[in-house]
């Protein structure tokens, strides 16, 4: 994961206005800005958003919500994370354009994608 | 005998509800069969029986069971405690939730305080880390492959596959050519009047296409056992009881000790339901394996640790 991601940035600028004394203005764009792109959650075995859209060279992070192990298999790219347990989570860094394609390697059924543009 | 595999979509598994024969076993709500019997009702004392524990996913702590160690531990002593002293338990996989070495001991550390021997076959939560050397490592010995195996009790043959190394398509099982080879050598000198058990995680006939459970090649395996009186075929993986009888093939899935999973084509996922408080019991459970004759299926009886 790149040091500053968007987020971290307006996160430092907005620490720099609690600093002087403008505790509310720069917190707004946190939320138009938050890194929600980049997070796909699981929920009842379902990846969520599916697909996802991302620009070239972002980290995307997988989180597991359900209470049964579940992991990413990206056959393309020969990428497989470990089994995730409840809240666990894996990341990857996307540097090419392509659509990817996904699955959960227990649970095969589970199929989404990630669009990298 | 031929495998009806073709259909993967809610009539397929409508039918699948059919072969079951007991309307019972699937349209009750959560089905709660306290026993059931496949083959004849008063199944002889023959002086051979095994029980079949599965799922017992030790390490799982969510709300739909905080404690499977301790319903595991009740399964056993409801096995130890049978009248009709079981020769030995098998287990049908999903002995662990992740793999871990602890739950590994924890597990071997259960079976084996019944003093009964234990044969188990891996589940798909059994082989999630170290490239399946934790499974190996405790139940390997022997065996061959994957950790593939047969051997003989009172005159029965039993096969433990295993089917969750290379799941295929919406998660199916797969045997995989090699064990499919062994299989098929393993079998052939037998004498057609040999009983036959085969135990293996994930279904071997098509349960439900859209979660993935049944296996690809299940049927290739069960082609090599067409010319034998009495096939019985055991397994786990969907923590609920299944069953069919075709021709001299008779398939069985048995409860899980930790969790009941959600009954397809009604529920959204096959993950863990919670059921209401004091209940789960009822939703656990055994079942007690015994021969009748050789010339029918087993007769199975399923009994849930509680109600």
């Amino acid at each position: 994961m790149s040091v500053l991601t968007k987020a971290g940035v307006i996160a430092r600028w907005a620490m720099l206005g609690l600093l002087l004394g403008a505790p509310l203005v720069p917190l707004v764009p946190m939320v138009a800005w938050s890194d929600e792109g980049t997070q796909v959650g699981i929920d009842n075995f379902k990846f969520n958003p599916n697909p996802l859209t991302v620009e070239k060279g972002t980290e995307v992070t997988w989180t597991n919500h359900d209470d049964i192990p579940h992991s990413i298999v990206l056959n393309s790219i020969g990428v497989r994370s470990k089994a995730m347990d409840t809240d666990g989570t894996f990341a990857y860094k996307f540097d090419k354009a392509g659509t990817y394609f996904y699955v959960c390697g227990l649970h095969p059924f589970m199929q989404s994608k990630v669009v990298v543009k | 005998m031929s495998i009806d595999i073709p259909d993967p979509d809610r009539r397929g598994f409508l039918k699948c509800m059919t072969w079951a024969g007991s309307a019972a076993l699937w349209t009750v709500a959560g089905g709660i069969p306290r026993s059931h019997i496949i083959g004849q009702a008063n199944a002889a004392e023959t002086g051979f029986t095994f029980a079949q524990v599965s799922d017992s996913h030790l390490g799982f702590d969510k709300p739909a069971n905080p404690n499977v160690t301790n319903t595991f531990q009740q399964a056993l002593d409801y096995v130890t405690a049978m009248p009709e002293k079981p020769a030995f338990i098998i287990h049908t996989g999903d002995i662990t939730h992740l793999s871990k070495p602890a739950q590994f001991d924890t597990g071997a550390q259960l079976l084996g305080a019944t003093k009964l021997p234990v044969y188990t076959v891996p589940g798909e939560h059994d082989v999630l880390e170290d490239d399946r050397k934790s499974y190996l490592n405790h139940y390997g010995k022997g065996t061959k492959g994957d950790g593939w195996y047969s051997f003989n009790a009172s005159g029965v043959h039993f096969v433990g596959l295993v089917n969750v190394m290379n799941l295929q398509g919406n998660g199916l099982g797969d045997l995989g050519q090699a064990q499919l080879e062994w299989l098929e050598k393993d079998v052939k000198g037998l004498s057609s009047s040999t009983p036959i058990v085969v135990m293996a995680h994930v279904p071997l006939w098509l349960v439900y296409q859209d979660w993935g459970w049944g296996t690809a090649d299940g049927a290739q395996a069960l082609s090599y056992m067409k010319r034998f009186g009495s096939v019985t075929v055991l397994n786990g993986h969907i923590h609920q009881i299944m069953q069919k009888v075709e021709g001299h093939v008779a398939f069985h899935t048995a409860r899980s000790t930790a969790f009941p999973q959600g009954v397809p084509g009604v529920a959204q996922a096959p993950g863990p339901v919670m059921v209401p408080p004091g209940d789960l019991q009822k939703f656990l459970g055994t079942a007690k394996v015994t021969l009748v004759n050789n010339k029918t299926p087993l007769a199975i009886v399923d009994t849930p640790l509680a109600g």
